[in-house]
C-alpha cells in the first residue's frame, strides 16, 4: 500500500482553522524554521481509510494469541480503559495543585500501599516510566545507599545472571558499575559455587529475575540472598516475571531489598506497541530515604506531594509518572481483589499445559515444572532439517499465531520462549499447540514452506541484516538535501509493493 | 554466500568459540564457524583499538547480529597490533570466510606458552558436539 507521504497531494486539508485574529506569539528568529515542514496534505476520508488499512494489517491481543514470552501479553480488560477515561482523570492537568487533585493523588498513594503489599517491602516510588528505568532507579538507589554509607567508593560490581534480559546489564553499565555475570547451573538455577566465587566485599548488588527468563524459579534463592548480604550487598528483583508469583510469594520475603514492577505486563496495559509503560520500585525501610523526590504521602485525610526529601536521588521523570497506567493497574488489582493470586496460579497452570503438550516434538532443556512461561529449542529440527527458531516463528504467522520470543534467553541454543498468560481459554492454548506440533511435521515433510514462511501476511520474509544495517524511519522526498544513499533509497520503493 | 562448516587443522581453539591463527610470537583471532553460524549474520564489529592489550578469556571486543550483541573473548594475551578494517566495514565477510578474510585482529602475544592451554581441531570438534 501507498505511504501517506506518496498520499499527499497540495493543498488537500481535513479542516481549517478560522482566524480569530489573535496576536501571534513572538519567536525569537533563531529558533523559526525557514521553510514549512513537509507535512502530508491528505483530506479527512483519506486519513481515515489510511490508518484503518494500517490498524486492519495490525496483529494484537484483541485479534490472536500472543504467547511473546517475558513480554505478559495478557488480554487489557475494558473497564480498566473506562475508569482511565472519566474526564476527572483524563483532563486533569499535570501542574494541578495538590488541593485541586486529590482524587489522583489518593490513587496513586493506594497504588502504591498496594504494589508495597505485592512486593513485600514497605516503601514504593510510582515515577519510573517502564522497567528499564525502574532498573536504572533500582541502581542509583543502589549507589545512593552505599555512598551514605561510606561503602561508595569501594563498592563498583553489579552482578547479573547469564539468563538475564539485555536491559539488566545495560542498566548496570549506564549506572557506572562494573558487571559481572554468574552462569546456569544444570536444573537452570544459579551456579552457586560460581556465585561464591564471585561476590566479595566490591560487590554492590545482584540483579535477578525470579523466576528466571527459564521461566524457572532459583530453589537456591534463600541461599543466594544470605552470600550476598553476607557480603553486605543488596539484592535487586527484576519484576519482569511477576506475573508468576502475585499473591505466592513475595520478593521481599525472598530476601530481595529493591524490587521493581512491570505494571504494563503483570497489571495489564495495551503495550504491543512499546508503552505505556509503568516501572515503579519498592524498597526496604532504610532505603526510603533515597526515593525519587517527590514521593505521595498521606497527611491525616490529605494527600501531598512531598518535595522535602534530602537524601533523594531527584527526579528520574517528568510530573508524577504514567498517570494512565495507574489508573488502569489500579483499577485491574482492585477488580481482581483477594483473587488477585488466582491470576498467576492461572498463568502458571497454562503455561504448564502448554509445556506438556509440545516437549515430546521441541526440546526442553530444562525438564521441570515451568512458571508462568517456559522456554523450548528448535535445535532438534535445525539439526534433522536444518529448521530454525526463525523459521518456526515465521511460519506461526500464518496460522495467525503472534511468534513467540525467540532467540532469548541466550544460553538456550535455537531458543523459542512462550508465555501464554492466564487470558487464555483452553481452546486458544489447544489451537497454539496443534500449530506448533503441524509446523514439526512440516519441518520433516517441506522444509521449503518454512524457510519461505510466512505466506500469507500483508508482507513476507522481511530483510532483517538489511533492516539492520540501512535504517530508514524517514520519507525520503525525491529532492531531500542530504538524502540517504541509493541503496536506501532503492529500499524505500521496493517497500511500496502491496 | 555463508560458508561451509569447518575446523581448520592448523588453528587453536578456545571454548568460548575463538579461533587462533599463531606464527611465531604473533596470533590472527577470529570467530570459528559454529560461532558465526550460531549468532547469524553480522551486522556490526567492535573491535578495540590498535595497541590496546588484549588478556586471555576476557572480552576484548563485540559482534552483533540480528539476534543478539555478543563478547568476543581472546585465547591469548597480548597487544593488538591490527584491526580488520574488512571485516569493521562489511561484517557479514565473517559469515562468508570466518578463517580467511573474515580474521578480526592480529596480535603481538604477552606469554606464547598460553597457546599451550588451547585445544587443537579434533578436540574443538567434540566440544561443539557437546554444544
Amino acid at each position: 500500500m501507498d505511504l501517506i507521504f506518496e498520499k499527499s497531494r497540495p493543498g488537500r486539508r481535513a479542516g481549517r482553522v478560522p482566524d480569530y485574529g489573535l496576536p501571534v506569539p513572538e519567536v525569537p528568529a533563531e529558533l523559526r524554521r525557514a521553510t514549512p515542514p513537509r507535512l502530508p496534505e491528505v483530506a479527512e476520508s483519506e486519513i481515515v481509510r489510511h490508518f484503518t488499512a494500517l490498524a486492519d494489517r495490525t496483529f494484537g491481543i484483541d485479534t490472536g494469541f500472543y504467547p511473546l514470552g517475558s513480554c505478559t501479553m495478557k488480554h487489557n480488560p475494558r473497564v480498566d480503559e473506562r475508569v482511565a477515561r472519566l474526564p476527572g482523570f483524563r483532563d486533569l492537568h499535570p501542574l494541578q495543585e495538590d488541593d485541586g487533585a486529590q482524587g489522583a493523588l489518593e490513587i496513586e498513594w493506594r497504588l502504591q500501599q498496594i504494589l508495597a503489599e505485592i512486593a513485600g517491602l514497605p516503601a514504593v516510588t510510582l515515577q519510573p516510566a517502564a522497567g528499564s528505568q525502574g532498573e536504572l532507579t533500582g541502581l542509583m538507589l543502589v549507589r545512593a545507599y552505599f555512598d551514605d554509607r561510606g561503602e561508595g567508593d569501594r563498592r563498583d560490581t553489579v552482578v547479573t545472571a547469564d539468563t538475564a534480559h539485555g536491559t539488566n546489564p545495560a542498566s548496570v553499565t549506564m549506572a557506572g558499575y562494573k558487571l559481572e555475570k554468574v552462569e546456569t547451573d544444570a536444573r537452570g538455577n544459579l551456579d552457586l559455587a560460581d556465585l561464591r566465587a564471585k561476590v566479595d566485599g566490591r560487590t554492590a548488588a545482584l540483579m535477578l529475575t525470579n523466576p528466571s527468563t527459564l521461566g524457572l524459579f532459583d530453589e537456591g534463592i534463600e541461599e543466594v540472598a544470605r552470600i550476598f548480604h553476607d557480603a553486605g550487598a543488596l539484592l535487586y528483583y527484576d519484576g519482569a516475571n511477576l506475573n508468576a508469583v502475585v499473591g505466592r510469594s513475595r520478593p521481599g520475603d525472598m530476601g530481595f531489598d529493591i524490587v521493581h514492577f512491570n505494571l504494563h505486563k503483570t497489571f495489564s496495559q495495551p503495550h504491543g506497541g512499546g508503552g505505556p509503560g509503568a516501572g515503579p520500585v519498592a524498597v526496604r525501610a532504610d532505603i526510603e530515604p533515597f526515593l525519587p523526590s517527590p514521593q505521595v504521602v498521606r497527611d491525616g485525610g490529605r494527600f501531598r506531594l512531598d518535595h522535602e526529601r534530602p537524601k533523594s536521588i531527584g527526579r528520574v521523570r517528568g510530573y508524577s509518572g504514567p498517570f494512565g497506567v495507574f489508573v488502569r493497574s489500579y483499577a485491574f488489582i482492585l477488580a481482581y481483589g483477594p483473587a488477585l493470586r488466582e491470576m498467576s496460579d492461572a498463568a502458571v497452570l497454562n503455561a504448564n499445559y502448554v509445556l506438556a503438550r509440545l516437549k515430546d516434538v521441541y526440546e526442553l532443556p530444562y525438564d521441570r515444572l515451568c512458571m508462568h512461561e517456559f522456554v523450548l529449542s528448535a535445535r532438534n529440527l535445525k539439526r534433522d532439517y536444518g529448521i530454525t527458531a526463525l523459521d518456526v516463528a515465521k511460519r506461526l504467522m500464518d496460522y495467525g499465531i503472534h511468534p513467540p520470543t525467540i532467540y532469548f534467553p541466550l544460553v538456550v541454543p535455537e531458543a523459542l520462549m512462550i508465555e501464554p498468560t492466564e487470558t487464555e481459554p483452553k481452546e486458544r492454548l489447544d489451537a497454539f499447540v496443534d500449530a506448533m506440533r503441524r509446523i514439526a511435521e512440516e519441518a520433516a515433510e517441506s522444509p521449503e514452506l518454512l524457510r519461505e514462511a510466512p505466506h500469507r501476511r500483508p508482507v513476507r520474509r522481511l530483510d532483517e541484516v538489511r533492516a539492520a544495517k540501512q535504517l530508514v524511519v524517514r520519507y525520503l522526498f525525491d529532492d531531500s538535501v542530504g538524502a540517504a544513499p541509493e541503496s536506501a533509497r532503492a529500499d524505500s520503493s521496493a517497500r511500496a509493493n502491496p | 554466500m555463508p560458508a561451509a562448516e569447518s575446523y581448520p587443522d592448523d588453528l587453536k581453539y578456545h571454548a568460548e568459540h575463538d579461533w587462533a591463527r599463531i606464527e611465531s610470537d604473533e596470533a590472527t583471532l577470529g570467530i570459528t564457524w559454529f560461532a558465526q553460524d550460531g549468532l547469524g549474520e553480522l551486522v556490526h564489529f567492535e573491535p578495540p583499538a590498535v595497541g590496546a592489550a588484549v588478556a586471555k578469556d576476557e572480552p576484548y571486543g563485540e559482534v552483533e547480529s540480528v539476534k543478539a550483541v555478543s563478547d568476543l573473548v581472546s585465547p591469548l594475551s597480548g597487544e593488538v597490533l591490527e584491526v580488520n578494517e574488512k571485516t569493521v566495514d562489511e561484517p557479514e565477510t565473517v559469515n562468508a570466510d570466518p578463517y580467511g578474510e573474515g580474521w578480526l585482529i592480529h596480535i603481538r602475544m604477552s606469554d606464547p606458552s598460553e597457546a599451550d592451554s588451547l585445544m587443537d581441531a579434533a578436540a574443538y570438534r567434540e566440544h561443539v558436539a557437546e554444544q
